[in-house]
């Protein structure tokens, strides 16, 4: 799907071709209820189930990888230097750049796709994984050492505790950039809460409900998953108050 | 720029903070001649940094008035009274960003100094501190050891020749020999500079080895006492100053006396232990205790005999 | 058409459309840093002084989880939406992307100072100002510049997709696939990534340099 130089719209009464002439459509209103109804179940819905599925999968690959990656820059510190620099280099390419140098690779799959919503997250899980393993006071682990703990004991009672913190605030950070990086995507394949948004914006006159509903449910999925995260860090972390 | 130290005046200074139960300073009222090193001390709580913070104006006065040379705090313009103001804390505070040089001739650089006399001061300074010229100007915070940490905090607080210093438990994050140095180092330097000092530490013998007059603060920030080290050992106002100074009083007050301020009998005898003159009277006392002796020989500086002591003449 | 061969028809299209490419990529580059500049004047002095204040922490975290919740395309959209194509409502939208990572940063680098050295300062006679500029400002900057960082990257990249929206720059050629072909799509997705990573790899060069005024010995 690639977009279409816009018209420059400008006009004030649009007639978009769904068939349906309300009233409200008539006049590109933004908040057009009629058309919400209706269109929940076959456009907004499935678009918004797609996005989440998008996110976790992304999220969810990413942790996975960047918690292996992060073990391996923590105990090897010279290691640390250029797997931070690779996080820093596939975050700074641009997200549409980063799909399309991948069609050839890898068509216009899934997989397109989520790479570089992985990569993104490993900027941010990588340097919070390290710095939050590193944050755990030399004390803690020395008395624990000298409770008898065996490493495997200490990574998992000591460490892992102790990192959670910083390692929460990672995922809400990559969870909320996901969710907004996502968007993108529909650019490519006509999945997740993008594809009304681009739907919308070839519009003549760029159909004004159906943006406002596709980017506010995009708005309100990243706060959610936000939220509910910061929730999920007080209960598991309640020695932990950020100020 | 003043070179002459100033007197410095508490007077009913008070500071209440809203919302909580009694004041932290109550009615503060004393005054330290020009010159000297009056020394707050208290238990925690007791408010002597807030007392200190009030006379440059961290922390704003509730009511009363802090004056320095008859004129009030009040009626300075803030940032030039606490650039005439020399301020060293227990954490120093150094500049990581600045080389020993920036850090010291922060204050004078603020006032305008020329680039070189600010270089001429810095050396003096280093020299008077007792750190190298040459080697330690160029380093940075970050590599230097606590203690020549707190003497380069030391030379940027005197570096624009205050009248008037004030020190907040600067010796209090050291380990016992070499604070016990940089005691000395200090009063060595007072000795010099005759500056007036105001400065707080929770260390009764800290405040008795350093102070020309102890202000001794209780919790509410009402002043118990304020006299010499000694009258306050041999004196002490009340209960809780004596609870403070501790049971060992008499002890203590034998520490601020030497061998050579005893009327000594003539030297006779032989098989003495023999101690220099500048000894405190507590640590001839506790060798002659070890050693289970009765007597002692005082020597000068150069060794040779000036008189005996015995350990009654200690103790009287 | 193998992968291989669709790159290296992508890597012939550069030189063979050179002026258009570097045209595309000034456009981009003028909107990007268009927008940094002006989110930069915004967002530094708000977030440098009320770091030194230290009031405003909620305002500065709020910030942040909104900035980066915001979809870009959602912001680019709904600019067009409202205000219609140009260059200045494509820099709207830039400049409410790029404001948060550097309000957050400047706000944390300066909160972030020892509080013993600010202590120092003030009783030493340093005005507010002065703390700020030779104390707070110089000990936070390459937390400063990090923030720099993101935001620059942030903005480049949703230059890119305002340029799919008829914004101009390399986003058009990225859009119109029709008219370029794969091989210029791909051509300006380099293009783009290099005017990011050059912009980037500067900035953590000054971030590095930056460091190192702090920390010299290490």
């Amino acid at each position: 799907m690639s977009g279409k130089l816009l018209a420059a719209g400008g006009g004030k009464v649009i007639i978009p071709n769904f068939g349906h002439g309300t009233a409200c459509l008539r006049r590109n209103g933004w908040f057009c209820l009629g058309w919400l109804r209706q269109h929940w179940g076959d456009t907004l819905q499935p678009a918004l189930l797609q996005h989440v599925e998008l996110t976790v999968i992304a999220v969810g690959l990413g942790f996975a990888i960047a918690f292996l990656l992060a073990l391996v820059g923590f105990r090897f510190r010279p290691a640390d230097g250029p797997l931070g620099a690779l996080g820093d280099i596939l975050y700074t390419i641009p997200s549409i750049a980063f799909f399309e140098l991948l069609i050839p690779l890898t068509g216009l799959t899934l997989t397109t796709i989520e790479i570089p919503l992985v990569s993104y997250t490993l900027f941010v899980l990588y340097r919070n994984l390290v710095a939050g393993l590193r944050g755990v006071p030399a004390e803690a682990l020395e008395s624990a050492r000298g409770m008898g703990m065996t490493r495997l004991q200490r990574f998992l009672r000591v460490e892992l505790p102790l990192a959670a913190p910083a390692v929460l605030a990672g995922v809400r950070v990559a969870t909320v950039s996901t969710v907004s990086i996502a968007t993108v995507a529909a650019f490519l394949i006509r999945e997740g809460l993008g594809a009304p948004i681009f739907d919308a914006l070839q519009q003549p006159g760029i159909f004004r409900t159906e943006l406002l509903a596709a980017g506010g449910l995009a708005i309100l999925l990243a706060l959610a998953a936000d939220a509910l995260l910061a929730g999920l860090q007080r209960a598991l972390t309640p020695w932990s108050r950020r100020p | 720029m003043p070179t002459e130290a100033a007197e410095l005046v508490f007077d009913e200074a008070t500071k209440v903070y809203p919302g909580r139960d009694g004041a932290a300073v109550d009615h503060l009222s004393l005054t330290v001649p020009a010159g000297e090193i009056c020394v707050l001390v208290g238990p925690s709580g007791g408010g002597k940094t807030t007392a200190l913070k009030l006379v440059n104006r961290l922390i704003p006065l509730t009511s009363g008035d802090v004056r320095i040379d008859g004129t009030s705090v009040l009626e300075h313009d803030l940032v030039e009274l606490r650039r005439s103001i020399g301020y060293v804390i227990q954490q120093v505070g150094l500049f990581p960003h600045m080389t020993v040089e920036g850090n010291i001739g922060t204050v004078p650089r603020l006032l305008g100094w020329p680039r070189r006399r600010i270089r001429q001061r810095v050396e003096e300074l280093l020299e008077l501190v007792g750190l190298d010229p040459e080697a330690d100007r160029r380093r940075f915070p970050s590599q230097l050891s606590g203690g020549q940490q707190q003497r380069v905090g030391l030379a940027r607080a005197l570096a624009a020749n205050p009248p008037l210093m004030l020190m907040d438990e600067p010796f209090g994050a050291i380990d016992p020999i070499v604070r016990a140095r940089l005691q000395d180092e200090f009063l060595r330097l007072q000795g010099e500079l005759r500056k007036t000092v105001v400065f707080v530490t929770h260390d009764v013998d800290e405040a008795i080895k350093l102070g020309d007059r102890i202000a001794i603060l209780r919790e509410g920030g009402r002043l118990a006492q304020y006299d010499t080290p000694e009258r306050v050992l041999a004196q002490p106002a009340d209960a809780f100053v004596a609870e403070f100074v501790g049971r060992d009083r008499a002890l203590k007050a034998l520490s601020l006396h030497t061998l050579g301020e005893l009327e000594l009998r003539p030297a006779a005898g032989d098989g003495l232990l023999r101690l220099p003159a500048e000894t405190s009277l507590r640590d001839a006392l506790a060798l002659l205790v070890a050693e289970h002796r009765e007597a002692l020989l005082v020597t000068a500086a150069d060794g040779s005999p000036l008189g005996v002591a015995t350990r009654e003449d200690l103790l009287r | 058409m193998t992968a291989a061969s669709v790159f290296v028809d992508a890597v012939r299209f550069i030189p063979h459309h050179a002026s258009l490419l570097l045209d595309k990529t000034g456009e981009t580059a003028e909107l990007s840093f268009a927008a940094l500049g002006i989110a930069v004047v915004l967002a530094l002095p708000l977030g440098l002084w009320l770091g030194h204040r230290g009031r405003g922490l909620l305002l500065a975290l709020g910030v942040s989880s909104l900035g980066r919740a915001l979809p870009s395309i959602a912001l680019i959209a709904l600019g067009i939406a409202i205000l219609g194509i140009g260059f200045w409502n494509n820099t709207a939208a830039l400049v409410v992307l790029g404001v948060p990572p550097l309000l957050t940063n400047a706000y944390f680098a300066v909160a972030g100072v020892d509080r013993h050295a600010v202590e120092a300062a003030r009783g030493m006679g340093m005005s507010e100002r002065q703390i700020l500029a030779r104390v707070e400002l110089p000990l936070g900057l390459p937390l400063v510049l990090a923030g720099l960082r993101i935001a620059a990257v942030f903005v480049i990249a949703t230059a890119t997709i305002a340029g799919v929206a008829g914004g101009g720059g390399l986003g058009e050629i990225i859009a119109n696939q029709a008219s370029y072909g794969l091989a210029g799509v791909l051509a300006a997705s380099f293009c783009v990534s290099a005017l990011a990573l050059l912009t980037a790899g500067a900035l953590a060069l000054a971030q590095r340099a930056a460091r190192h005024r702090l920390a010299p010995s290490t």
